[in-house]
């Protein structure tokens, strides 16, 4: 769902956020109209905003994880984790963390990449938040449940900044029927 | 300078979160994994309140951060005192115009970009990472500020790996770190 239909809707600090996001035709190839939000971060208020309504949404949630997606994920993940005093885990591409990892594989347009996380990043029955900056088709956020689920913890909810038309379509194939999808921007 | 010389009862907790992996990502390297610390909210937060008591009140306009891990420490920090988070990242992954940086790795070279108009002339401007090590890294991050105009304060890092004088290649810029690891 996204934010305006979860009761945020005419919250002035939506519109702001939006329109601090620039869309780049495209990159990082022909057809892609690639949604940055470097440009959100350059604007200390709307970045505050963001981070703010997120933390209003999932601080009485008894989330324990604040789970990021490498790299835009660690961006907007630990002021989340900070605030509502959970911890913060780094979900990565292969081979950066050290240690004793797990892995899931998850669909790219062409062939497959890998995300992994620490065994011990997360305990059975531990509820957890994952963060990424944007969900389109919903693959890699859905490596990120199957990570976090392997180790036994209970994902609540992702949240992303952006959420594109396409990923309400590919939904229902991906993800877990109770899991929900929280975005701030279409 | 070096918080661990100053004492503050929150960084021996922090140091202790900080765990040593041997032989990663190669035979030899003792990698300092800074995951451990980011699992004790207190912890972590100790980290980041030991930095914006530090930089708050600086009319620090910019925090430049060094992919991937710098990422993590950067943007509290920036929010905390008001100031924009600008991501240093590896070549291509910055859409629109860039200028870029080439550094000389151990073996090879690597490259960080920037956004061209992310920083303007006369800005200050603060670097983080997690890690200084050879001080590769944080001089091409500077450079990239500098070229943009901007003036960089100070570099800050979580860890501080002295023996490797990484220090030495801030062009006198100072550095502040919380932990050093020998």
């Amino acid at each position: 769902m996204f934010a305006k239909e979860s009761g945020l809707q005419g919250d002035p600090r939506l519109k702001a956020i939006s329109e601090a996001i620039r869309v780049v035709p495209h990159f990082p190839k022909q057809g892609i109209m690639f949604q940055d939000i470097t440009t959100l971060l350059l604007d200390h208020k709307a970045f505050k905003d963001a981070v703010d309504i997120f933390v209003d949404r999932y601080r009485d949630m008894d989330i324990s994880v604040v789970a990021g997606v490498e790299a835009r994920g660690f961006i907007f993940g630990p002021s989340i984790a900070l605030a509502i005093g959970a911890k913060f885990v780094p979900l990565r591409k292969p081979k950066k963390l050290p240690g004793e990892v797990i892995c899931e594989a998850y669909e790219l347009e062409y062939g497959t990449d890998c995300l992994e996380m620490h065994v011990e990043a997360a305990q059975p029955g531990e509820r957890v938040l994952i963060i990424d900056d944007l969900v389109a088709t919903g693959g890699t956020l859905s490596a990120a449940i199957r990570l976090l689920e392997r180790v036994g913890a209970e994902v609540v909810e992702c949240a992303c900044v952006i959420g594109l038309p396409e990923f309400k379509v590919m939904l229902f194939k991906f993800m877990v029927e109770d899991t929900l999808q929280l975005s701030l921007s279409s | 300078m070096s918080a661990s010389r100053d004492d503050d009862p929150r960084i021996h907790g922090i140091k202790s979160k900080i765990r040593v992996v041997p032989n990663f990502p190669k035979p030899d390297i003792m990698f300092q994994d800074i995951t451990t610390l980011l699992l004790d909210p207190e912890a972590f937060k100790d980290t980041i309140d030991l930095f914006v008591e530090r930089y708050r009140g600086k009319n620090i306009s910019v925090v430049a951060g060094i992919e991937a891990r710098g990422f993590i420490f950067g943007p509290p920090i920036a929010l905390a005192i008001g100031a924009k988070f600008v991501p240093l990242r590896k070549p291509k992954k910055l859409p629109g115009d860039v200028i870029r940086e080439e550094y000389v790795l151990e073996y090879g070279r690597d490259c960080l970009e920037m956004h061209l108009g992310a920083v303007k002339p006369g800005e200050r401007a603060l670097v983080v990472d997690d890690l200084i090590a050879t001080g590769g890294t944080l001089c091409a991050a500077m450079n990239l500020l500098e070229r943009a105009e901007a003036e960089v304060v100070e570099c800050a890092c979580v860890i501080e790996l002295p023996d490797l004088k990484g220090r030495e290649r801030l062009k006198g810029k100072p550095l502040y770190v919380l932990v050093e690891s020998h």
